[in-house]
């Protein structure tokens, strides 16, 4: 049972990193059907700046804060540089550009920062809550919590405000939106913006977790997509629950099968889930009109 | 008349001159990108660093060298091809280099093909084993590990431990040396778990090695950040049994990554790590340290053992061709075989024609984590 507890803590752990990364992919895709492969550098980025803000002796909360706004810079960046002069291209085509930018990103954070791996101190230091034989790092209950704040957000966002409203026309027909009034570039933009801002903050509460180097990027991204995939792209609670169930069966795999085929379960039993439910736990069927 | 002949023979010497007082060109093919860029970062710093120094002092038999350095990026696939350009472009002498056991293992058949002396940096024992007649190497090798790693649990009288090794290439290799040698060691590996080099838990493996029977020590065998990983869900799960990690992790850095849970941690490292609080009447006292600081002053960034490497490797190839007067590759292959008493950053060296890289276990100290630095296990003592 002691066993059984520990395996869950550590999908938690696993999934609660898969869950925060994986929710920033969903509003890029909400607004412009994209799946932005750069998250994953967002990611990246917010961790290795406030860490390098640190050895430069700014205070850590400070540090985190910086990194998150300079993380937004550089989504906005590709947004505009990248994304908006390719506005007229296909969903491919935007998806490729974001692949460069993923690897652009990469080569310039090896080039700033350094190619060794670095850590930040957890939010509520590193002794385990002990639970029935188990235990747990207070960590992944920051990174649960803030991956279920950060969809409450979301969703208060997109359900409840006028600018919400204004994504969710643009993602359902960008020329209609446009002749409404809305101006599709800024929200787009936008969205871009808080998705990085979202990787950023992911950034900063993971990397105690997972430590951080200049290209733990494309891994988190890859994750975090598979978790897309499994809880429904589009949707910010499948997100989370796509996230943490991958990092449960990931720990289940480790633990009862063998920590070699631990990738391999995980992925047969999304490739399963998508077999039954091809939309995802979570998806909207989309419905092709002709 | 005189006159214009003079010059013209002057002219005509120097010209034929020229090539004798040429540069001589080393090759090397280091990772200093990728994931292995923090093995191939400091050794091109450190070759840099001394190719500059050596030609300062005049060269090697009044030759300068010059230092080809291309960058892989960890690719095996890359390697074979920048070593093949070494050979048939560049025309080097010798080949310092070859970062990781996989681009070596690539670039091997080029040298030997091409008969020119080949120094590896990287760990494991099939560089050397068995003998290729024109491939060396300087790190210790993992079985070397293995063996300094088990001394010490006979003497703690810990015979049964379980075994946790990352995935790739260093990992595998260091468990299949543990595993091959554990049963004339004496120590029976009760229990083996895996990770992957890029896992961010491993609290699944090591429940399972907590729950196993008879354990009395877990030994961990990776690189990079996995280790750290591993170490603190070890004290995250609050397993009592002294834990032992390779010489893959030895750096600071792996002390700052694993924080609090490294300490009490044991593994076995060169004497680099701890330069300045070997002995004075430690023979590698002074090469070590003279190493330390030149690094530090010059690059900003603490020593590594990797770059300790490439310093031994460039040292071991310039003090043989010093001894064969030529860089003549057939002659400086022989003197390179011939080394003896050469004292470097990973040992004393004394190699012969069945052993190309020629240190014993003295190489290796055993060192113990605590409270955020290193310190020295003595042999007898533990």
């Amino acid at each position: 049972m002691a066993e059984f507890l520990q395996f869950t803590f550590s999908g938690l752990t696993v999934g609660a990193v898969y869950a925060l990364v994986a929710v920033g992919f969903t509003l890029i895709y909400n607004a412009s059907d994209v799946v932005n492969f750069a998250q994953g550098e967002f990611v990246m980025l917010g961790g290795m700046v406030t860490i390098f803000l640190g050895y430069a002796g700014v205070p850590v909360p400070l540090a985190a804060v910086i990194a998150v706004l300079i993380t937004t810079a550089v989504g906005l960046a590709l947004y505009r540089l990248g994304i908006a002069p390719a506005r007229d291209a296909s969903a491919v085509t935007l998806i490729i550009i974001t692949i460069g930018a993923s690897i652009f990103l990469r080569g310039v954070a090896e080039i700033i920062f350094d190619k060794r791996f670095h850590s930040l101190p957890a939010l509520f230091g590193s002794d385990p809550i002990r639970i029935g034989g188990a235990s747990i790092l207070p960590q992944t209950v920051v990174v649960l919590a803030s991956a279920l704040l950060i969809v409450c957000l979301l969703w208060a966002f997109i359900d409840r405000t006028l600018y919400g409203k204004a994504v969710i026309a643009t993602s359902a027909n960008r020329m209609a939106a446009t002749l409404v009034g809305i101006n599709t570039r800024t929200i787009v933009g936008a969205c871009f913006a808080i998705s990085a801002a979202i990787g950023a903050i992911a950034g900063v509460l993971v990397t105690p977790i997972t430590l951080t180097s200049y290209n733990v990027g494309t891994l988190l991204a890859l994750k975090g997509f598979a978790a897309v995939m499994l809880g429904g792209i589009g949707s910010a609670i499948g997100a989370v629950v796509g996230g943490v169930l991958l990092g449960l069966f990931e720990a289940f795999a480790a633990g009862y099968v063998s920590a070699s085929y631990k990738d391999a379960v995980a992925f047969l039993v999304i490739l399963a889930v998508l077999f039954a439910m091809p939309q995802g736990l979570f998806g909207k069927r989309t419905v092709e009109r002709v | 008349m005189i006159k214009i002949a003079a010059v013209v023979v002057g002219l005509a010497a120097s010209v034929m001159a020229g090539p004798v007082s040429a540069q001589v060109k080393v090759g090397a093919v280091l990772s200093t990108s990728g994931p292995a860029s923090f093995l191939g970062d400091p050794e091109k710093k450190t070759l840099d660093m001394y190719v500059e120094d050596i030609n300062r002092q005049g060269g090697v038999n009044g030759q300068k060298l010059q230092l080809v350095v291309y960058d892989d990026g960890g690719d095996a696939n890359a390697a074979r091809t920048f070593a093949t350009r070494l050979v048939e472009e560049d025309k080097i002498a010798a080949m310092v280099g070859g970062t990781t056991t996989g681009t070596t293992l690539a670039m091997i058949p080029v040298f030997e093909d091409a008969q020119i002396p080949f120094i590896s940096l990287a760990g494991a024992v099939q560089i050397i084993e068995p003998v290729r007649k024109w491939v060396f190497k300087t790190p210790h090798t993992d079985r070397m590990a293995c063996e300094k790693i088990f001394d010490d649990l006979k003497h703690r009288k810990l015979t049964t431990v379980a075994l946790i090794s990352g995935t790739d290439a260093f990992g595998k290799s260091m468990r299949d040396q543990c595993v091959a040698i554990a049963p004339k060691a004496g120590i029976t590996i009760a229990h083996e778990e895996t990770y992957g080099p890029a896992d961010s838990d491993m609290t699944p493996q090591l429940t399972k090695i907590k729950a196993a029977a008879g354990i009395q020590a877990v030994v961990c065998a990776g690189f990079g950040q996995g280790p750290a990983i591993v170490t603190r869900n070890y004290r995250q799960l609050g397993i009592e049994y002294p834990l032992y990690q390779s010489h893959g992790v030895a750096s600071k850095q792996f002390i700052s990554l694993a924080g609090a849970a490294a300490n009490g941690i044991r593994l076995p490292a060169a004497a680099l790590l701890v330069a300045s609080k070997l002995p004075d009447s430690d023979r590698q006292k002074s090469v070590v340290v003279g190493y330390q600081t030149t690094f530090e002053a010059k690059t900003g960034q603490p020593v590594s053992t990797f770059g300790g490497h490439a310093y031994d490797g460039l040292m071991i190839l310039v003090d043989a061709a010093k001894r064969a007067g030529s860089f003549d590759s057939g002659k400086l292959r022989d003197e390179i075989e011939r080394t003896q008493n050469y004292v470097g950053t990973g040992g004393v060296v004394n190699m012969s024609p069945t052993d190309h890289l020629g240190l014993d276990l003295s190489a290796f100290r055993l060192l113990e984590i605590k409270d955020g630095d290193w310190i020295m296990i003595p042999d007898s003592a533990s």
